[in-house]
């Protein structure tokens, strides 16, 4: 039966400089459905959603909302038009109650109700079984309460259409249990439900439809109960494309860095990472591969002293020298001893790099410690500037010129440029080639492959499957915090680190 | 026993009287700071209030024949408050609209509001040659009771509760006003999320820089009227700088002190009058009388230390205080 | 296209840098503003605004007293600029210039009161100075540990501390170190207790321009000025390349608070000598919209504090010669700090009109 659709997209593209974040991209939504938006990181997903929120303006394309079209610019747009978006990052006051949230910057006339406002996120929280008390104060909930505050302040303004971005990725397995509940029982009541997700059991358990979204385009709408994981990742990941990355062999490569059962907490106690044991071996490229937040900020920075190590060993072993333990070091000490680190944050910016210094400044940061007495040495920070600016061809006026205002991925070249003139012997980067350009991304590939040959031991945390099947020797997949897997990216195919990256050890994985 | 509490009976009229001009500019200033503004120019302000206040009543007791005494007081308070508001806006239109730095910003309006102040003063006194005061009939006005004579014979408790001037009365009913109005309205809840979270605020539709720009230039004004109440009570109608001086970044304390409530404002208010009149009418031998009146800051900054010790999140400065709110540009 | 309804009538754009003459330009012109507002302001008195300006320049810079008196205003403004100068580099707001100014004052009163005529006189200026210095620090360092261990908000407990330090030197006045009882007055300091005269003026001119060298050398070349300036961008970043912040906190407010411990010790040596309860005057604040509107820049600093001192100083003139309140200076630098304050504003953005040139430019890239 074809009914009106909540939500029609036709043929949306946008742009963002010379990026296409979305190409042509048609999308339905009925009501009564939950449909999983599917794609790897940089897919396109959470863009697409934002156009709906409010927050982006499509370049091209048309949106209907139930069959007429409409035009969105602004969030009140969207809540016009009962759309809801649930965001990654809640906004919400501490201080307040709940209640007080939910009601905030509604322009209702007349005299604040507080008590019938209560009463109001009682009835929708009885009704689809969520469970907050409207007088609660945020600053006393947990992430799972301050997400259903968000769920219930889209349905009090009376969301019809509700999307939520990645809902359970700060959610434990009990926790998402209940989301699903909740949200099965908005979908029998009849509204439309949109999930954007990576994670492809939780598709499999919640949806009706699935569209899978990759590097942009739109590659499919399925059946929930007519596909399986395995023609999802299919679809997910693509078929192979060669990207000619010179790949040589290193002679004998020795074991660097040695990982033994390390375990690590965070603040709410959670696992972030779960018994990982691995070899990094110099002379060669080990890739990380793995859905976002599976561990591999943790893992980058319990190896740099950044985030602490519960249990388990870091065994470091420079050139000829005597292996030694890094847990328990500081960032300093393993700095100094020769592992570098590269971590590409979402900004860029905000750590590993001082936005309103020029390059020269930013150079300094490795090595502020060492000029004579009480002075900075700037002059060799400012040689090593020059030969980055030269060698990889940052677009820069001078290397005073503050690196906040630079593009993108010349403040990548900067920090990446930066760890690798430390003459490390263990290189770590994530990212490095978040939102470049192909011509930039084929510089930083050379630079990571010339530090393998000189016998540095390269670790590679990527997005492109593609690009880590090329480059590296190894890859380590992680799933969950827990290393799924290590294969020989010589022999590996993409299907096999897909499936890795959603199951551990080859079974379905049981919990988020 | 009797000469104690008849002592203590006008140690607190006398509190009262003190802090009532620092109930005026705490409130003021708590309006402004919960909006997440942090405007420094009090001092300058209330110097604005006091000067212009004042020159307001003399000038229209000079031009009318027959001066409408009740009229005088609205004249007093309505020219108090749009001085306020005036340089509030100032302060406002530089930090909201063009970003600038709120610490800076505001201490320059209180070395420019000081500076009007005194000059406005000094420009009345030599312009009319020698001191300028109103007429006795009028002072009483705002100095007096408004209750009648027999309730404030009521014996211990008459001179407390219904002895002091009119502004100490009005300033109770605004500070009950506010608390309902920051706690029980719709647009305080919104005008609290401001000072809080701008950007959840922002993202909720509320509009970040109009309530800002409201909520200060309206605190300035109430701010700007317990100045015009210094000079019309306690220096005695007549322009005081040496006085003036410093009520300002006393009531900047005090909105700390009382922890952004404009209930604890009244209480806090009249302690701290009472610390600053405490060194004239209780001597004690081994306390030196000018120590005293570093009291009122030694306990702020012990508020401060432990509040931000205890981590209680109630009992916080509002978390965006003194912080600009730009939306991302897209 | 979408985009022409969406733009709005006026948006603001950062710049991406300016020449060095259209800022200036910028700044002169709100300078030359700020002139133009006072100016009505003198109009209102009554009296020719150019004849005002004339009789200001004239009365602090006409003769060669009027000049060392101006000088004398100026030479704590500076000192105390330079001090706040690193704290504002980090993003900690020591609004507490004025009380360390005066804890310093304390200090190097004691051993002017107490101390003079047991050691030669350069012995004893030198302790003062050392005490002075200390003294500031000292009173800086309190706040700035509350900061590293708790977060205590820094702006409200420095403001309060100027407070408390300044009653005490009312106690001081009034008792213990009260010179005729009753008088409610230190007496003068010993002869030896002065800063000796270079020029006519006390030396503490030839400290605060030691001191400008001094800042601009540790904020651009040494270790110290780098973790300040990483700090203030990036506390995250400050971490990551192993710097102690808390540490680095405590030790420039110290250095700050010093540097405002010495001003003080100067304005009792040099200019007053002697302690009354109005030592800092109000420097403290005024040196950090001095601070702040020289962008940091040490030598900058020297200009503003000059033009600050020569409006002090001249507005008495006007007082004297004209009958102008003398507080016209403060409303006149008032006028001046909110136009210098905006001005940075159509320095940083610029605001384009929807369909102007700009804005077809802005669209394309």
């Amino acid at each position: 039966m074809e009914t009106v659709c909540a939500i029609e997209l036709k043929n949306i593209t946008k742009r963002f400089g010379k990026v296409v974040a979305n190409d042509g991209i048609d999308l339905k939504l009925h009501y009564g459905e939950i449909l999983s938006l599917l794609g790897e990181n940089g897919s396109g997903k959470t863009t697409l959603m934002n156009m709906l929120a409010g927050i982006y303006f499509p370049d091209e394309g048309e949106i209907f909302i139930n069959g007429k079209q409409v035009s969105i610019r602004s969030p009140k747009d969207a809540y016009d038009n009962k759309i809801g978006m649930i965001h990654q990052h809640y906004k919400l006051v501490d201080v307040f109650t709940a209640a007080q949230n939910i009601i905030l910057g509604l322009d209702d006339k007349g005299k604040l109700d507080l008590e019938a406002a209560n009463e109001k996120v009682r009835e929708i929280c009885k009704r689809y079984g969520f469970d907050i008390e409207p007088t609660q104060k945020i600053y006393d909930m947990s992430v799972s309460q301050k997400q259903t505050v968000e769920i219930v302040k889209m349905l009090y303004r009376g969301a019809d259409i509700l999307i939520l971005d990645e809902p359970t990725a700060v959610l434990t397995p009990q926790e998402t249990d209940k989301l699903f509940h909740v949200l099965r029982n908005m979908r029998d009541d009849g509204k439309a439900i949109v999930i954007i997700t990576h994670k492809l059991h939780e598709v499999m358990a919640l949806s009706d439809n699935v569209t899978v979204l990759r590097k942009g385009r739109y590659i499919g709408t399925v059946k929930t109960s007519e596909t399986n994981p395995q023609a999802l990742t299919d679809m997910m990941v693509g078929r192979s494309v060669t990207l000619n990355i010179d790949r040589p062999l290193y002679e004998n490569p020795v074991d660097r860095l040695e990982l033994k059962n390390v375990t690590c907490l965070d603040a709410e106690g959670v696992k972030k990472l779960d018994g990982v044991s691995f070899v990094a071996k110099g002379g060669e490229i080990l890739g990380v591969a793995g859905i976002a937040g599976s561990g591999q900020k943790e893992l980058l920075e319990s190896i740099a002293g950044l985030y602490p190590v519960t249990e388990g060993e870091i065994i470091f072993t420079p050139e000829g020298q005597q292996p030694s333990n890094l847990v328990g070091k500081t960032p300093m000490q393993i700095k100094k001893a020769g592992v570098a680190m590269a971590f590409v944050p979402e900004d860029r910016l905000g750590m590993g790099l001082v936005g309103s210094m020029g390059m020269t400044g930013n150079m300094m940061l490795r090595s502020w410690k060492k000029g004579k007495g009480v002075f900075v040495n700037r002059k060799d920070p400012n040689e090593l500037a020059l030969k980055v600016w030269k060698e990889l061809e940052v677009v820069t006026p001078s290397t005073e010129f503050p690196v906040r205002r630079m593009s993108g991925g010349n403040v990548q070249k900067v920090l990446v440029g930066r760890e690798i003139a430390s003459a490390p012997s263990v290189l770590m980067s994530a990212y490095a080639v978040r939102g470049l350009d192909i011509n930039t991304s084929y510089t930083i590939y050379n630079l990571m492959t010339e530090q393998k040959m000189k016998g540095v031991a390269v670790v590679f945390v990527g997005e492109d499957l593609d690009v880590l099947l090329e480059l590296c020797d190894r890859i380590l997949v992680l799933c969950g915090g827990k290393v799924s897997g290590i294969v020989d990216a010589r022999t590996a195919t993409k299907e096999e680190i897909g499936l890795l990256m959603t199951r551990v050890g080859g079974k379905e994985r049981a919990d988020a | 026993m009797m000469e104690f509490l008849t002592l203590f009976i006008a140690l607190i009229v006398a509190a009262i009287t003190y802090g009532t001009p620092l109930l005026f500019g705490t409130l003021g200033e708590i309006l402004t700071e919960k909006s997440g503004s942090l405007n420094l120019g009090v001092e300058g302000i209330m110097f604005m209030g006091g000067a212009i206040g004042l020159g307001s009543v003399f000038y229209y007791e000079k031009w009318v024949a027959a001066p409408n005494p009740y009229l005088a007081v609205i004249i007093a308070l309505v020219f108090a408050f749009l001085a306020g508001a005036f340089a509030s806006l100032i302060f406002s239109f530089l930090t909201i609209t063009l970003r600038a730095n709120q610490n800076v910003t505001g201490l320059a309006l209180a070395i420019f509001g000081t500076g009007v102040g005194q000059f406005i003063g000094e420009f009345m006194r030599v312009k009319e040659g020698g001191y300028i005061s109103i007429s006795n009939a009028l002072k009483g006005y705002f100095q007096n009771s408004p209750f009648p004579q027999a309730l404030q014979n009521i014996p211990f408790v008459g001179k407390i509760l219904f002895g002091n001037s009119f502004f100490f009365y009005l300033g109770l009913v605004l500070a009950i006003g506010m608390f309902w109005y920051l706690n029980k309205t719709r647009s305080g809840l919104y005008l609290r999320a401001v000072g809080e979270s701008p950007a959840t605020a922002d993202a909720a539709g509320i509009n970040v820089g109009r309530t800002r720009y409201i909520a200060t230039i309206i605190g300035g004004g109430i701010s700007a009227i317990g100045g015009m109440i210094y000079i019309m009570t306690i220096a005695g109608c007549v322009w005081n700088h040496e006085g003036l001086s410093g009520v300002g970044w006393l009531a900047v304390a005090l909105v700390i002190f009382c922890m952004w409530r404009p209930l604890n404002a009244i209480w806090g208010s009249v302690l701290f009058g009472a610390l600053m009149i405490l060194y004239l009418r209780l001597v004690i031998a081994f306390i030196p009388t000018q120590l005293y009146k570093i009291l009122p800051y030694v306990v702020t900054v012990i508020v401060l230390v432990f509040s931000s010790m205890r981590n209680n999140r109630e009992k916080q400065p509002p978390q965006s205080l003194g912080l600009p709110y730009f939306r991302e540009e897209r | 296209m979408h985009n022409e309804m969406k733009t709005p009538l006026m948006r603001l754009a950062k710049r991406d840098g300016m020449e060095a003459w259209k800022m200036w330009c910028i700044r002169l012109g709100s300078i030359l503003l700020a002139l133009i507002l006072g100016g009505l302001v003198i109009c209102i008195v009554g009296v020719n605004p150019v004849t005002a300006y004339g009789t200001i320049i004239s009365g602090s810079l006409g003769k060669s007293t009027a000049i060392r008196q101006t000088i004398k205003i100026a030479v704590p403004l500076l000192g105390c600029a330079l001090a706040i100068a690193p704290c504002f580099k980090m993003r900690f707001w020591n609004i507490g210039a004025e009380g360390q100014i005066t804890a310093g004052a304390i200090a190097a009163t004691y051993f002017a009161l107490f101390w003079a005529g047991k050691m030669p006189s350069w012995m004893l200026l030198l302790i003062m100075g050392l005490a002075g210095a200390l003294a500031g620090g000292v009173w800086a360092l309190i706040p700035a540990f509350f900061k590293a261990k708790w977060n205590t908000n820094e702006t409200l407990f420095t403001l309060m501390m100027n407070y408390i330090v300044i009653g005490v030197v009312r106690w001081l006045q009034g008792g213990p170190w009260e010179g005729r009882p009753g008088s409610q007055i230190i007496p003068q300091f010993d002869a030896s207790a002065c800063l000796p005269k270079v020029l006519g003026v006390h030396c503490g001119w030839i400290i605060v321009l030691v001191l400008v060298i001094f800042i601009h050398v540790y904020m651009r070349y040494t270790k110290h000025g780098y973790e300040i300036a990483v700090i203030g961008d990036s506390i995250n970043t400050a971490r990551y390349a192993g710097m102690n912040v808390g540490r680095i906190m405590m030790r420039t407010m110290f250095l700050s608070g010093a540097i405002s411990g010495l001003v003080g010790f100067i304005v009792v040596s040099g200019a007053n000598n002697t302690l009354y309860d109005g030592v800092a005057n109000g420097v403290g604040f005024t040196s950090i919209t001095v601070a702040w509107l020289s962008q940091l820049n040490a030598f900058a600093m020297i200009a503003i504090s000059m033009m600050l001192a020569i409006l002090s100083k001249g507005a008495e003139t006007l007082q004297t010669r004209l009958a102008v309140p003398a507080s016209i200076s403060d409303i006149i630098t008032g006028i001046l700090l909110f136009c210098m304050l905006g001005c940075e504003f159509f320095i940083n953005y610029r605001v384009i009109f929807r369909g102007s040139k700009h804005d077809k430019e802005a669209t394309k890239a």
